[in-house]
């Protein structure tokens, strides 16, 4: 069965200030209602300005997703009542969007494809409503309208997409996209909100409204494709229905409510004269984007495909993987990707914790090759701790000092080597018979003693060397 | 602003909603000069109430762009005028504040909707006011109660401030007993604000010369039509002969597009006040939503009780007419109209200079009078093709009907507001002389 997958993407932009007033833009950390003024909180009388960045932003995006740029653009309103509405309408794009038809490159299911972009258009943000009281039925509603006016641009996909996993790949990319071109902070909590259309090819098709997160956006389509073809397999006949997404039960909910029908009643703004501003897109200049960097690390650095990809696909992460680059390229690769991305998802942490120096010491240290790579994951855990304890950290090599974690020397090792050789007579007389499981039990044995300071390959080849001297 | 104005106005005709006593003034071109506005302008710690009950104690914490440009040449802002509730209506009657009465007759209407400011200017209580026109609204009072009112050409004035009604329609204007005075505000109030993103920055700095002839005037048989009262068809005749007498040169031309004219104002204006009407529902401003209920029950409430009959009426079928389904039928076809009425006045344009006819079809309605919405909508036909075009637009007095005023309505193209103020002028010169 194919599943058919399109989302529309609504993305705030982190301009400076509002979409159509000159409040400041940055709320998150703000007291409520406190960037307001009387365009973004719907005053009698006030008139929308537009904010000339929000739309060079917007056709940044445009430009770095390939659409075509018409030469007139229109904004409309969109009617409907809603308390965190001040206005009554949102002014938004309707048949006339800033942009059509372009696409965004991803690494599909079955190699790359090109998802096809159907438009992109510029919208503000209604406000935020705060309910008191917790549970399903707050005692009260408050309204904070530092969030009005925030511009978002909405980006609309062609059904193109072919499976959840799809689908999160297509969001990574974008994202990857939108921060490279800054104008969009993924951090910044509700930037990115998504509905989704999914159905199962010859069904109706299923909209999921207003998913908060990235992974919420795989969980809930997941559900959905679950739901879907058990039901056509059961026989059941798949609505055309609105669905809303329960993040903290993973499930998708009916939200057949007759309040929520709306006939929206679009018409074009009559406070805003057309916008012309094709002839803006030329002069714009495209910083480097994902792909033309992922074959940069690739040509500059040697990365492997999947390196180059994984450190490419944030802005911030390839730019640590460039400052630590230089120790040494393909090391600093298998670290950084293999190893240090676990341990943040792992710890919740973000890239920006990470002390570059610090990093580029450790590596330093790998490639001189006087810790094991089992230790200097070891340090690295403990580097994290700390950091993410006290926001800061002591320097790799003491605390290789402090928790003697360097590589044993080598008469030492060889004094563990004759002690266990010789209090293991069995595991001697299993490696001479050929036994090759006896060797790593003699080898863990040295490791044991010398809590993991030694090479295991190295030691592999002492061992056997320990052994055939016994012989002798 | 150390200067008083101390304003005492007896306000026999319900002219105010809102008045100042002790009224500071600055220096300037309008200093010491008593000036009442519309209660749809927004007014920084005046209450602003659109002639409505919704908007009941709502004192606005900015100014219109228009107030901050009359303070700045120093007038006394004496006070707030009545009007039809949002603008909706023709005789000032549809106000939670009661009607206006006509300084001319006082058992008629002074017209609308800034009725208020019009009275206020003929009973001599100031010498200048604001007004709002989005389908006639500053001329006819004008007409009605013998002023001179202006519509500017749309984009010359900043909207900034004004409570929106139909925003592609309306503007503010200025209104006294002289076509000087009137200049004199327009140059006020038209300094350029980019905030009204549909301003053009083209301030009016005309001081009037009374100037017609050798100027081409249009009439077209469309103003003078089945509706217009005989009497009143005549005396603007002899007021568009005294032009000629002048040395202006008349031309009768036609207007067909006048025929869709009332019937795509009328869905304009009403679809978009449906929408800029939305933001009335109790929740910031205003006599507050009733938390205990659910959010839509409480907007229900609020906005039943709280706005009129005709503003109700007016938001259900603008409602109506932008509906999926009704969008090309109604709001789409008169757009298609308002193009026609727009393409008429450019043709006009490239063969006269002006277009003259009158303002109102009849003189000033009894209190009462027009019961029905049709026959009172009806009334609006002649000033309507101007709000539909942008274009400029006065009211002249010219004579009398039965001791009622009459207006002279002369019309021209978009952004020659100095040569409608130039004949304005001079006719109001030729009546003294």
């Amino acid at each position: 069965m194919t599943v058919i997958i399109g989302l529309e993407i609504h993305c705030q932009l982190n301009t400076r200030s509002k979409m159509f007033c000159g409040c400041a833009a940055g709320y998150q950390d703000s007291e409520p209602n406190t960037h307001v003024c009387p365009v973004c909180l719907g005053l009698p009388g006030s008139l929308p300005g537009i904010n000339r960045t929000a739309v060079m932003y917007a056709l940044k995006v445009a430009k770095a997703l390939d659409c075509e740029v018409p030469p007139e653009s229109e904004f409309s309103r969109k009617n409907y009542f809603y308390p965190d509405l001040p206005k009554g309408f949102q002014i938004t794009q309707y048949d006339k969007p800033l942009a059509v038809r372009g696409s965004l490159l991803i690494d599909g299911e079955d190699g790359e494809k090109a998802v096809r972009i159907t438009r992109v258009h510029m919208e503000e943000d209604p406000g935020r409503l705060v309910h008191m009281g917790g549970g399903d039925r707050p005692r009260y509603t408050l309204v904070d309208y530092n969030r009005s006016g925030i511009p978002l641009i909405e980006i609309v996909t062609e059904p193109d997409l072919r499976s959840p996993k799809e689908a999160r790949k297509f969001l990574n990319k974008l994202r990857a996209t939108l921060e490279y071109l800054g104008v969009f902070d993924s951090d910044r909590e509700g930037s990115i909100r998504v509905d989704a259309n999914i159905s199962m090819e010859g069904h109706a098709r299923v909209e999921i409204k207003n998913i908060s997160s990235y992974k919420g956006v795989e969980k809930a389509l997941t559900f959905e494709v679950t739901r879907q073809k058990n039901a056509i397999r059961r026989g059941v006949k798949i609505e055309r229905e609105t669905r809303h997404f329960v993040e903290a039960r993973g499930v998708t909910t009916s939200s057949r409510s007759k309040e929520e029908e709306n006939d929206y009643r679009y018409f074009p703004e009559p406070d805003l004269p057309p916008l012309r501003v094709s002839g803006w897109v030329e002069d714009i200049e495209l910083p480097e984007l994902p792909d033309a960097r992922r074959q940069r690390f690739i040509d500059q650095y040697a990365c492997s495909p999947e390196h180059a990809r994984t450190l490419t696909g944030g802005i911030r992460l390839a730019g640590f993987y460039e400052e630590v680059a230089p120790v040494d390229p393909p090391l600093a690769a298998t670290w950084v990707a293999d190893v240090l991305l676990g341990e943040l998802s792992y710890r919740d942490m973000g890239i920006d914790s990470v002390p570059v120096h610090v990093f580029r010491e450790l590596l330093e240290i790998l490639r001189a090759g006087t810790i094991t790579d089992k230790n200097g994951v070891d340090v690295l855990r403990t580097l994290l701790d700390q950091v993410r304890e006290r926001q800061e950290c002591e320097s790799p090599a003491a605390c290789i000092v402090r928790l003697d974690l360097g590589k044993k020397a080598g008469g030492e090792i060889d004094r563990i080597i004759n002690t266990v050789v010789r209090s293991n007579p069995g595991a001697v007389s299993d490696v001479k018979a050929g036994k090759k499981g006896a060797v790593h039990f003699l080898v863990g044995q040295v490791m044991k003693e010398t809590r993991g300071r030694a090479d295991p390959a190295e030691l592999n080849r002492l061992l056997l060397e320990e052994i055939d001297r016994l012989e002798g | 602003m150390d200067q008083v104005f101390r304003f005492e106005p007896k306000d026999r005709y319900n002219a105010f909603i809102t008045t100042r006593n002790d009224v500071p003034f600055g220096e300037g071109s309008l200093s010491g000069i008593p000036l009442a506005v519309k209660d749809n302008i927004s007014t920084a710690g005046i209450p602003t109430t659109c002639g409505s009950a919704i908007l009941e104690g709502y004192i606005p914490p900015y100014d219109a762009h228009v107030i901050s440009c009359i303070l700045r040449e120093g007038c006394a802002l004496v006070g707030k005028t009545n009007m039809d509730e949002f603008g909706m209506g023709t005789t000032t009657e549809n106000s939670a504040f009661g009607p206006t009465l006509n300084p001319a007759d006082i058992s008629r209407v002074p017209g609308g909707s800034s009725g208020g400011s019009a009275a206020a200017v003929a009973a001599g209580m100031v010498p200048i006011a604001l007004g709002t026109d989005t389908g006639g609204s500053i001329r006819c009072p004008s007409a009605f109660c013998g002023i001179v009112g202006m519509k500017p050409t749309y984009g010359r004035v900043s909207r900034y401030g004004l409570v929106a009604y139909a925003n592609s329609l309306e503007l503010i204007g200025p209104m006294a007993r002289s076509v000087q005075d009137v200049s004199l505000l327009l140059k006020v109030i038209s300094a350029y604000d980019p905030r009204d993103a549909t301003m053009t920055d083209r301030p009016y700095l005309h001081t009037p010369a009374a100037k017609v002839a050798g100027c081409r005037i249009g009439v077209p048989e469309e103003f003078f039509g089945s509706g217009v009262d005989p009497k009143v068809a005549s005396v603007v005749w002899d007021a568009i002969e005294r032009l000629e007498g002048m040395g202006a040169e008349i031309v009768t031309c036609r207007m067909p597009s006048m025929a869709y004219a009332l019937a795509a104002y009328y869905v304009i204006c009403m679809s978009e006040a449906s929408s800029n009407l939305a933001r009335f529902d109790g929740v910031r401003y205003g006599p507050p939503a009733d938390t205990r209920k659910t959010w839509h029950e409480s907007y229900s409430d609020r906005r039943g009780t709280g706005f009129g009959a005709e503003v109700r009426r007016r938001i259900m079928l603008g409602t109506f007419a932008l509906s999926s389904g009704y969008y090309g039928k109604y709001y789409a076809k008169a757009q298609a109209a308002r193009q026609m009425v727009r393409d008429d006045f450019q043709r006009l344009f490239s063969e006269v200079d002006l277009l003259a006819g009158p303002t109102m079809p009849t003189v000033a309605f009894r209190l009462g009078e027009k019961t029905d919405p049709l026959s009172m909508y009806l009334s609006d036909i002649l000033t309507v093709p101007a709000n539909l075009a942008g274009i400029p637009a006065i009211s002249i007095p010219c004579g009398e009907v039965e001791g009622m005023p009459v207006g002279l309505q002369i019309m021209g193209p978009r952004f020659h507001d100095e040569n409608v103020i130039d004949a304005a002028f001079a006719y109001e010169l030729e009546g003294r002389s």
